[in-house]
């Protein structure tokens, strides 16, 4: 083994070492290299004021992504985000009207602190969350029809929570203005250089999962149980326990992106947040997440949903029909996990 | 408090699983301060008792006490704050994590408040350092695991399970991929826990460290009790004997196979893979058993699933009656009349949801396509029957569940499959483990009769005997290379070990 071990560094380690830079961040160069192009054919896409707007978007995008992110780690995956998000945003929504609109849902509401619907928010995230936790880790039933199953039940819930018969599920406007700054208020000088609220909460969001995932036993489990869930359980960590956790948590995750989205965009209705989980799970694998589990880092997570949106952003800029760009986000989707799999299977 | 005579009683262990009964009736009882050695062939249970002393199996009935208190163990957990630790024999590790996150995984030293306790890597990185010191290991805490060697892969889970200061260790196989030197270190690690009161279980098909080690022998045989011995009334051929319940001389069939003209020549063949095995070279004759052994991690197995297209090539040449012949992929190894028997019959030999019918048919399905594109059932069911029949399948009939078979009838199903392909060579990969002994004898004799009726056979065994006993020629391979061919007649286990063990 040494022998191997020495042949094969002392030759070529620099050009290899470059060589699996390229390969394992391939999908990140092509699209780096996009949007050096896109910037080129339209230099607004470079304007401070048009960077801002998309880090705002990916504010509330990165908070699913770390919640989507962690239970990919896990070897699992979350298709109930996107619904979560939207059941979310209602609840917040229909929580936080203003006294004098007209379309008032709860027409006797007294005037509740804005962190109370947030909380509340939070609160049926986290209990989507927790019932794909318990059902994934005690009944056994594979992520991904687990978390089928309770997005087509968590809409079902979100419309029937804004159904108004016979008018049908009605979206909620009129928000209070306190809860909308949240979404678009901004500490500093009017303009562009001023740090939108939504970017504050995104950092702290992302600090806690950072030291989550990588300081608390919690984090280290995840990464375990991904790699080698057979490992981990005779090692004594309690499986089902962590999965449970780590489900919870990013439906709490999704819970306050939905009322931070509600209070961005001053409105929400049952349909908020639809295939949010696949933009979600596609930034992840982009920022090098693998769908087997065991290996992410949060700075993929991240990059993966910046490019994301940069690329969203930047066919709208360029002009790019709507229909097309979803073929071209769902190219992306498959080319990010396409090459996800070759790197996964080269270290076999 | 007296000391106890026993620190470790299982009585009674009894555990089925479908279509096997792996433990009947086994009682053990260990020493404190002490080896036990524990042995029996592959699928003797010695494994499947273990896993129920560390809380992965619940057995069915029987009791188990540790220090006098019955445990009733529902996981491995409880197993180790029970004061057992184990050694596994599946090498599994969390590849890309690193050697101290592996070490400490399930009790990560932490520090902090209530719920936000932070994990102290300071603490596990010293506590790391101190503990491969103390054992005189030199790993290094931060290195992922999947950069790790094998060998250092196992001494990482020896320190593991020396760190849960237990009263019982198990070692599964522990030395099943390191050198003589680091086996003596083992040993001497082994001594002073024993010095310390810990006992030890030991598992390990070599005799010489068995009988080097051990104070008490155990052993097994087809999932019961054969009985304890004291270490120093036996010898490896007492023990062999008692293993295989009946004598060393009729445990491989005669054979009477001759070996004819060179069928298949490899010249300088390298994978492509990352740390695989390099510049083989070898000829493999008609009618011929040609052994290939070596330690786990010798990279045997990729080397014949290289040959049957599975695994990648970088460079080398592959003849097939002096014909250069492509190896690219299965199918190919399928045209080139080659078979593979492979490693994991589990994961990668047996459908286990289907039926002994259709796992005997698939590699060969082509075959029954009647002009209307629909399969010739009656056809193919004619042929399975004779296959059945042919290899003794002990089956309920064609159509019962493969998974509902014993272990070794579900490799003659297998090895049906690709005899219906009619192959020339014919790769066997670990073709024993994890069966009977009684059906490993018939696995022998169908193999010998193949040999003797033309057909060429490559086989990968870890048992030392099986190897001996079966093999014309022995390739043997140490870290991904060639080290030495064998005669059949003239090799010795020493002589295999040495040659399997050059590069360490």
């Amino acid at each position: 083994m040494p022998a191997i071990d020495a042949a094969a560094k002392g030759t070529s380690g620099a050009v290899k070492r470059y060589k699996e830079f390229a390969s394992k961040n391939a999908i990140m160069l092509v699209l780096l290299a996009l949007v050096l192009v896109i910037g080129i054919i339209n230099s607004s896409f470079f304007s401070l004021s048009n960077i801002r707007n998309i880090l705002i978007i990916s504010s509330v995008r990165v908070i699913i992504a770390l919640g989507v992110g962690g239970i990919l780690i896990t070897g699992g995956t979350d298709l109930s985000a996107g619904r979560t998000v939207g059941l979310a945003s209602v609840i917040a929504a229909s929580l936080l009207q203003r006294p004098d609109y007209a379309d008032r849902m709860y027409r006797t509401l007294p005037l509740l602190p804005v962190i109370v619907p947030i909380a509340l928010a939070v609160l049926a995230g986290l209990v989507v969350g927790l019932l794909n936790g318990l059902v994934v880790a005690k009944l056994k039933v594979p992520p991904f029809i687990t978390t089928l199953g309770t997005m087509v039940i968590v809409y079902g819930v979100a419309s029937i929570y804004v159904d108004r018969p016979p008018r049908g599920a009605q979206p909620i406007g009129g928000l209070r203005p306190d809860f909308t700054k949240i979404g678009t208020g901004y500490l500093g000088p009017n303009g562009d250089l001023s740090i939108p609220y939504l970017i504050l909460v995104a950092a702290a969001i992302i600090v806690c999962y950072w030291i989550m995932l990588n300081k608390t036993r919690l984090g280290k489990n995840i990464y375990a149980i991904g790699g080698n869930s057979r490992a981990a359980t005779v090692s004594g960590v309690n499986v089902p326990k962590n999965l449970i956790l780590v489900y919870a948590i990013a439906g709490c995750l999704y819970g306050l992106a939905g009322a931070l989205l509600a209070a961005r965009t001053g409105g929400a209705t049952n349909n908020y947040g639809m295939s949010y989980e696949l933009d979600a799970i596609a930034a992840c694998v982009i920022g090098g997440v693998s769908t087997a589990g065991g290996i992410g880092k949060i700075s993929g997570m991240i990059t993966g949903v910046l490019i994301f949106e940069i690329l969203n952003n930047g066919l709208v800029i360029l002009g790019v029909n709507a229909y097309w760009q979803q073929v071209i986000k769902g190219i992306i989707i498959v080319a990010a996990v396409a090459v996800d799999i070759r790197k996964y299977l080269a270290k076999r | 408090m007296g000391e106890r005579e026993f620190v470790l009683e299982m009585q009674g262990i009894s555990k089925s699983f479908p279509g096997v009964r792996a433990l009947d009736d086994v009682t053990l009882k260990v020493r404190p301060g002490s080896v036990h050695a524990l042995m029996g062939e592959n699928g003797a249970g010695k494994s499947t008792l273990m896993k129920c002393l560390f809380g992965i199996y619940k057995p069915d009935s029987g009791e188990i006490a540790i220090e006098g208190e019955k445990a009733q163990l529902q996981d491995s957990k409880q197993a180790l704050d029970r004061g057992v630790s184990m050694i596994h024999q599946e090498l599994n590790p969390v590849p890309y994590r690193s050697v101290m996150e592996n070490l400490w995984l399930g009790r990560y030293p932490t520090k902090g408040l209530g719920p936000f306790r932070l994990v102290d890597h300071a603490r596990m990185r010293t506590d790391t350092a101190e503990l491969f010191a103390g054992l005189n290991m030199e790993i290094d805490p931060a290195v992922w695991v999947s950069e790790l060697s094998v060998s250092k892969i196992q001494q990482m889970e020896i320190a593991k399970a020396v760190s849960y200061k237990s009263k019982i260790i198990i070692m599964d196989e522990p030395t099943s991929s390191l050198t003589e030197t680091e086996v003596a270190h083992l040993f001497g690690i082994i001594r002073r826990l024993k010095s310390e009161g810990v006992s030890i279980i030991y598992i390990s098909h070599k005799m010489e460290e068995i009988l080097a080690i051990a104070d008490e022998v155990t052993i097994m045989r087809d999932g019961r009790l054969v009985g304890t011995y004291p270490a120093g009334e036996l010898t490896t051929d007492l023990i062999i004997k008692r293993m295989v319940g009946r004598d060393l001389s009729n445990r491989f069939p005669p054979r009477e196979n001759v070996p004819g003209e060179v069928v298949l020549k490899v010249e300088g063949l390298t994978s492509a893979e990352h740390q695989s095995f390099r510049d083989v070279s070898f000829e493999l004759k008609r009618g011929e058993i040609l052994g290939i052994g070596g330690l786990v991690g010798a990279k045997r197995t990729e080397l014949v699933e290289t040959l049957f297209g599975m695994r990648p090539v970088a460079s080398g040449e592959v003849y097939l009656r002096g014909k250069r012949i492509p190896v690219d992929s299965p199918i190919r190894g399928k045209r080139n009349k080659m078979a593979l028997l492979t490693e994991e019959r589990r994961t990668t030999g047996i459908f286990p949801m289907l039926s002994v019918r259709d796992n005997a048919v698939i590699a060969n399905i082509d075959r029954y396509v009647l002009k209307t594109r629909l399969l010739d059932r009656k056809r193919s069911e004619e042929d399975v029957r004779k296959s059945i029949d042919a290899l003794r399948v002990k089956t309920p009939g064609a159509s019962t569940l493969i998974q509902d078979l014993s272990g070794g009838n579900q490799q003659k199903v297998i090895l049906a499959r690709w005899l219906l392909t009619e192959p020339e060579i014919l790769i066997l990969d670990e073709p024993t483990r994890g069966i009977d002994v009684g059906a490993k004898y018939e696995i022998y004799s169908i193999i010998a009769d193949l040999a003797k009726r033309g057909k060429s056979i490559i086989m990968i065994s870890s048992e030392m005997p099986e190897l001996l006993g079966m093999s014309d020629r022995i390739l043997v391979m140490c870290e991904g290379r060639l080290t030495g061919t064998l005669d059949g007649k003239e090799a010795t286990q020493e002589r295999v070990m040495e040659l399997a063990t050059q590069f360490m």
